[in-house]
């Protein structure tokens, strides 16, 4: 184990007594609890974290924070492996195992370095210009670049991990736990509001966590525990660390995602959920998401060891972690200034600092001038040299204008070098909130601009940099989120936190350093270094003809993957803008987009997978069928079974078996999914006439009758059978699947155009189970059951209804039929479900009852003729292309009547429903099956309709087949054929009805 | 996830809801008497506004009732929710 | 005539009550099935006066007419559901007597009433983290500032349909599903559970919706 050679003996929120080993890249590490990866490889000297993407070129971290583009890690390993993950955000635990990403076969000997030697021939837009001649050849040079390229291995199998979500609600959600988030949290918090602060870091503290900063006269770490523990012990204050606010919707809806653990845990019960989402809808949102520090864009600035300065002080402060000992500071604002003092506090020598503005008086440039640092005022860091590492910056002078520079070059020797162009506020989630951003010419940067939803921002987020404007800021707006959820302090308003106001020399703009010697290429100055683009490439998109901020990101790459430019956009843009000779504010920002950060797959299903991943709805004796073997279909989310297999029978096998049973003995079948309608009112007659195409008023109590539902555009929509049961309350059927559908159809109608009939419907799908008998010996099992319905054919004739008591079970016993044999349809409460039918199992014994699936249930309907709606119908059929010309009542009105009468339904060559005989009796048409009149035609052929049902019939001893075909009513006898890949099957066109055409059986 | 305002139950997610396209549509009282042409626009025709839209919801997942609303087609801000039967509410400045 | 034990509750194939345990421990959630409680759909308009004195007659419940309130006097329940519709609920067995008190009642002014005892299963969950199991499935604001004892909520929770009905401080809330959806529903408050260790608990059948203990001994109907 190596010595954490670059640790500080002292200092720091890291906890030295707690020592943890880690590996990366194959090595084995230690670092402390309080660590993140990225500060544990600082603290063990590991500069080299990654390639670049396109390049290869060596990289080390730039950040300290979720905005690092270079230290992307795969974590951990087999299943629970995650890509993308950013060294600066992984917090260090026992026994994690990282490696670098987009280098093979090491980070240390890359092959695909050879790129960067190759950069000079891979330009912006390089992929989009060589790759797409010829047009077809891309499929072939897509997955050979991909392979390239790579972001990381997407594991194989099942995440084992349990991730889980959460909904909630609050007042004001405080987003950021910096100096203005935590004072805004505070401020509405003791005015009584619910408030939600969420941070992306393991600590609340925000920027502070990496400072040396006082408030309210003590050290800011002080007032960071203070405010604490005083939000904590505010009941209705929520405090969500390592919670990232991924993205900000419509109507103040927001979600974080949260890390609850590092590391896999895995166990597939849900008791240790590995990240959490939460959904969360605000009255008020105060955004103090801070600001991200920019880099300086010069030769070679992508070297490792050469850092944003607020990482590095970040890395010095919170943990202990030195980037080197010998420090160069480039820069064009003040605040690189406080990292240079708290470097050199650390023992770490500054050399220089380089300062691209003159002499200024201003505290931080006299405190370091005071400790001996030489300051280079108005200088500029033209390039970095070292191999895999800084080892000195060129450094020369400044011409006035500032846009180029001169005189001798002098070499500062280094180990790193510390680099501030300016601070770009975090604008992201303003901007998802449809916010834009506007530009801000004295702090050279994009601040929010006007609020569309509830939301204000504070502090760095609004470009308010110095500490003491944070907290006020961030006071004031937790005040006024407060107070517009209705929230006010009673009392004397609270005082904000105060930190001492500091003058600070202004910064200058500057986005780009000078060639040196002066038109020497930039193709070495990186503005993303993520994705390898640099100010030449820029400047070459500007050259031919790319205007737009938006084509020049999706041209270059610039801003894209997984950190989305977060350090680079605004200088990218802001080098655009030099280049064509535009304003800043007039090229404007790209759009910024959810999610903030990544997000993996897992926090986006929550739970939702396996078992959950759909509910399944159980009929009352679910269990029954599992019990004995059945085989299941989906019908909706229903299961249904769909068969009942006895050892070695094949699906054929046990429906033919189901079949002949229900024609020549008995059968049952769990008809519970069938839709149920109670509808009461003294109207009911009259409403079931408007939404059925047939007549309704003279239906008698205790009688059925089937009808057909139309949408207003005159198509099938649903069928079912509708009894009478009282002078003003019916009982109506749907299909299974359309139980729902139905009910709000006739919500929708009674709602919004039939306020005045009174009518109330109410679901009754759940509440009676619904078991049928059906066969010859129906009736004798059922007269075995009952003592009070009377069953013979004259005084309980086929389509009525009867109450009564089956098994002892009060029933509603409905004869209809699906099967065409004689059948009853017993109702009773789904309690009771179970009882009724192991009774009727065993008293049905004796009769040979077979219990029957929906794949039998389909064949004998099929033999009827009977259309299944969804099957044989697909919203382009009418009753009258289904040859129902009976069931359309041509007095009254109903609803898509007059569809019926439009020319095009009128038209004799429209899709109808017709029956199929294959010539072949033993061969089955395959549903779907397109059909043909004329074998002799080259492709496309002419087809005139497809198969929509096809079984084998055993009680027909054949095959026998539905379809809808072109004028098909007038094709009976004709002879059509389906071709198929291997063979053609030809049929005889027939009408639709195969069985017992005169309907005896089912009468009887 | 838009934040619906349900007459009745009050603020619930829009996905609570299911959408019924433009509000205040009449089915005639005579289809019979309509051309093709009449009987069409009043099937097919909807104003597809670019703005505020006058539009049908259903609080499908609870109370089961139908209402009006004023949504802005491009801001998704919603300025009013009525009952069904009503007119739109004067829309203040 | 069926014996009551032969009737079969929504969650009866799961056999809770071999993972029950007999009283409330420490866990940070208790679930239990509430079987077999009566409940009756009403429908009817609630701007009429002589229908809500009726129904107050009949039931000797006001009729909750503020959306999404729940009243109750002893046994008997009743939830709003929407403006024109409410749910009744009433101890195991008397169903039948209370729907033909209010058909008595109700006589000659529009309205409907259906028994819908079998519709929907009832899950009663309980504990200090009830309300955080409940915020992963459901988006309704649940605090306690929004939502107390004695108010309902049609809405989803997971990927279903949920009525939900919170019965008292502790929190206990009442779960209403369709009974399909029923083990869908419990294998998902389990999982959703887990993190806060979780308790099943023996329930005596046919409670009423204000978690006392029926008075008769049910009823099995003719």
């Amino acid at each position: 184990m190596s010595q954490q050679r670059n640790r500080l003996a002292t200092g720091g929120r890291i906890d030295r007594t707690r020592p943890l080993s880690f590996s990366f890249n194959g090595k084995h590490f230690e670092g402390y609890a309080g660590d993140t990866l990225a500060s544990a490889l600082i603290a063990n000297g590991v500069r080299l974290v990654g390639r670049s993407f396109k390049y290869h070129r060596p990289r080390g971290l730039l950040t300290a924070g979720s905005e690092e583009p270079n230290a992307l890690v795969q974590l951990g390993t087999d299943a629970a492996s995650e890509p993308n993950q950013r060294a600066t955000q992984v917090e260090l635990f026992d026994g994690l195992e990282a490696v670098s990403q987009n280098c093979w076969p090491s980070v240390g000997l890359d092959v695909g370095a050879v790129n960067n030697t190759l950069s000079r021939i891979l330009p912006a837009g390089f992929y989009y210009k060589t790759f797409m001649w010829p047009k077809s050849f891309w499929k072939y040079y897509e997955h050979v670049i991909r392979k390239a390229a790579g972001m990381g291995r997407a594991p194989e199998s099942p995440d084992p991990d349990c991730y889980d979500k959460m909904h909630d609600h609050c007042d004001v959600l405080v987003v950021g736990a910096g100096p203005a988030g935590l004072a805004a949290a505070l401020a509405a918090g003791r005015a009584g509001a619910r408030v939600l602060l969420a941070d992306e870091q393991s600590a609340l503290g925000g920027g502070l966590l990496g400072r040396r900063a006082e408030i309210d006269a003590a050290p800011a770490a002080e007032w960071i525990a203070k405010s604490i523990s005083a939000l904590q012990a505010m009941p209705e204050v929520q405090l969500l660390c390592r919670s990232t606010v991924a993205g900000y919707y419509d109507h103040n809806y927001l979600t974080i995602a949260q890390r609850l653990r590092e590391g896999s845990d895995p166990g597939r019960r849900c008791d240790k959920p590995r990240q959490r989402l939460w959904k969360v809808r605000a009255k008020q949102v105060v955004l103090a998401t801070g600001a991200h520090e920019r880099p300086m864009i010069f030769r070679h600035n992508d070297l490792p060891g050469i850092m944003l300065a607020s990482a590095a002080q970040c890395y010095i402060n919170r943990y202990a972690a030195k980037p080197g000992d010998i420090a160069v500071i480039f820069t064009n604002n003040d605040s690189a200034y406080e990292a240079a003092l708290d470097l050199a506090e650390a023992g770490v020598t500054v050399v220089a600092v380089v300062d691209v503005r003159t002499a200024a008086e201003s505290p931080a440039q006299a405190a370091v001038r005071s400790r001996g640092i030489e300051v280079l005022y108005r200088h500029a860091v033209v390039a970095a040299s070292g191999r895999r590492r800084v080892s000195a910056a060129k450094v020369m002078a400044l011409d006035d204008s500032g846009e180029s520079v001169s005189g001798a070059a002098r070499t500062i020797r280094c180990d790193f070098l510390c680099m501030s162009g300016g601070w770009s506020p975090a604008v992201h989630l303003f901007s998802q909130s449809r916010g834009k951003p506007s530009y801000d010419a004295s702090k050279a940067c994009f601040v929010p601009g006007q609020s569309v939803q509830a939301e204000r921002s504070a502090g760095a987020a609004r470009g308010s940099f110095a500490l003491a404007e944070c907290l006020t800021e961030g006071h004031e707006a937790g005040v006024a989120a407060a107070a517009a959820a209705g929230f006010q302090r009673p009392g004397r308003p609270a005082k904000p936190p105060v930190a001492a106001k500091v003058d600070e020399a202004p910064l200058q703009p500057f986005w780009l350093v000078p060639a040196a010697p002066p038109g020497a290429p930039l193709n070495k100055h990186f503005v993303d270094v993520q994705n390898d683009v640099t100010a030449a490439d820029i400047a070459l998109a500007a050259r031919e003809g790319y205007r737009s901020v938006e084509h020049l990101k999706r041209y270059t790459t610039t801003g894209m993957g997984t950190d989305q430019g977060k350090t680079s956009n605004i200088n990218a843009l802001a080098i655009l803008g030099q280049t064509l000779g535009a304003d800043i504010s007039a090229v404007g920002t790209t759009t910024f987009r959810p999610p903030y950060t990544p997000l993996t797959f897992g926090t986006i299903v929550g739970r939702d997978i396996g078992a959950l991943a759909d509910p399944v709805r159980m009929t009352p004796i679910h269990s029954w069928h599992v019990a004995n073997g059945a085989s299941f279909e989906d019908v909706g989310q229903w299961k249904r079974p769909w068969y009942y297999p006895r050892p070695g029978e094949s699906i054929q096998d046990a429906v033919n078996r189901e079949c002949l049973a229900t024609r020549q003995a008995i059968a049952i079948l769990d008809a519970s999914t069938l839709g149920k309608i109670d509808i009461q009112g003294p109207d009911t007659a009259e409403f079931l006439n408007r939404v059925y195409t047939n007549g309704w008023k003279k239906l008698e109590i205790g009688r059925c009758r089937y009808g057909v539902m139309c949408g207003e555009d005159g198509m099938v929509f649903d069928d079912g059978v509708t009894t009478r049961l009282g002078e003003h309350h019916y009982w109506m059927t749907t299909t299974s699947g359309n139980a729902a559908r139905v009910l709000a159809w006739l919500e929708e109608w009674l709602q919004t155009e039939w306020p005045e009939l009174k009518v109330y419907c109410n679901s009754m799908t759940e509440h009676w189970a619904t078991v049928g008998i059906a066969g010859p010996f129906a009736r004798q099992l059922l007269s075995e059951l009952t003592d009070d319905i009377e069953l013979d054919p004259k005084a309980f004739p086929f389509m009525t209804y009867r109450a009564g008591t089956v098994a002892g079970i009060a029933a509603r016993v409905f004869r209809i039929s699906f099967t065409g044999e004689s059948s009853f349809e017993i109702n009773v409460p789904a309690r009771y479900d179970l009882a009724l039918w192991n009774t009727l199992m065993t008293a049905g014994e004796q009769y040979g009852i077979t219990p029957i699936g929906t794949e039998s249930m389909h064949v004998l309907r099929a033999e009827k003729g009977f259309f299944i709606a969804g099957q044989d119908t697909d919203g382009t059929v009418t009753p009258l292309d289904l040859g129902m010309d009976w069931i359309v009542s041509k007095q009254k009105d109903f609803l898509g009547k007059r569809s019926l009468a439009r020319p095009d339904m009128l038209r004799e060559d429209r899709k109808q429903l017709v029956g199929l005989l294959p010539v072949d009796p033993q061969e089955v048409l395959p549903e779907g099956g397109q059909i043909v009149t004329d074998m002799d035609q080259k492709p496309p052929m002419n087809m005139i309709g497809h198969v929509t049902s096809s079984y084998y019939s055993v009680n027909l001893k054949r095959s026998i087949a539905l379809a809808l075909v072109r004028g098909g009513h007038k094709r009976h006898g004709e002879t059509v054929y389906v071709p198929l890949e291997n063979k053609v099957i030809a049929a005889n066109v027939s009408e639709p009805r195969f069985y017992d055409p005169e309907g005896k059986r089912m009468h009887a | 996830m838009l934040l619906i305002k349900c007459p009745w139950c009050g603020e619930r997610d829009a996905h609570e809801f299911s959408y019924g396209g433009e509000a205040h549509i009449t089915r005639p009282e005579n289809p019979d008497k309509l051309s093709d042409e009449q009987w069409a626009d009043y099937l097919f025709m909807q104003k597809n506004a670019m703005g505020p839209f006058l539009e049908r919801w259903v609080h499908a997942h609870g109370c089961r009732r139908w209402f009006n609303v004023r949504r802005d087609t491009v801001t998704h801000e919603i300025t009013a929710v009525y009952k069904m039967g009503d007119r739109p509410p004067e829309r203040t400045a | 005539m069926p014996k009551s034990y032969l009737r079969q509750s929504a969650l009866a194939h799961l056999h809770l009550e071999a993972h029950a345990v007999e009283v409330a421990g420490d866990a940070g959630v208790d679930l239990c099935e509430r079987p077999f409680r009566g409940q009756l759909v009403l429908r009817g308009d609630c701007t009429d006066n002589a229908f809500r004195d009726a129904v107050q007659q009949a039931l000797g419940v006001t009729l909750p007419v503020e959306p999404n309130s729940v009243t109750n006097v002893d046994q008997v329940s009743v939830i709003w559901l929407g403006p024109d519709e409410w749910l009744v609920v009433v101890p195991d067995g008397h169903e039948q007597a209370i729907e033909q008190e209010l058909r008595e009642a109700l006589a000659g002014i529009h309205f409907a009433v259906t028994d819908v005892g079998d519709s929907r299963a009832v899950i009663g969950i309980s504990g200090p983290h009830a309300r955080d199991v409940l915020k992963k499935g459901c988006s309704v604001d649940l605090h306690p500032r929004v939502f107390g004892p004695g108010q309902c909520a049609q809405t989803a929770l997971a990927r279903c349909h949920m009525l939900l009905h919170q019965v008292n401080q502790a929190p206990t809330y009442d779960i209403y599903v369709h009974r399909s959806f029923a083990d869908y529903i419990w294998c998902w408050l389990e999982d959703a559970a887990q993190e806060f260790g979780l308790a099943i608990i023996a329930q005596a059948p046919g409670a009423s919706a204000g978690a006392r203990a029926p008075e008769s001994e049910p009823v099995v109907p003719a």
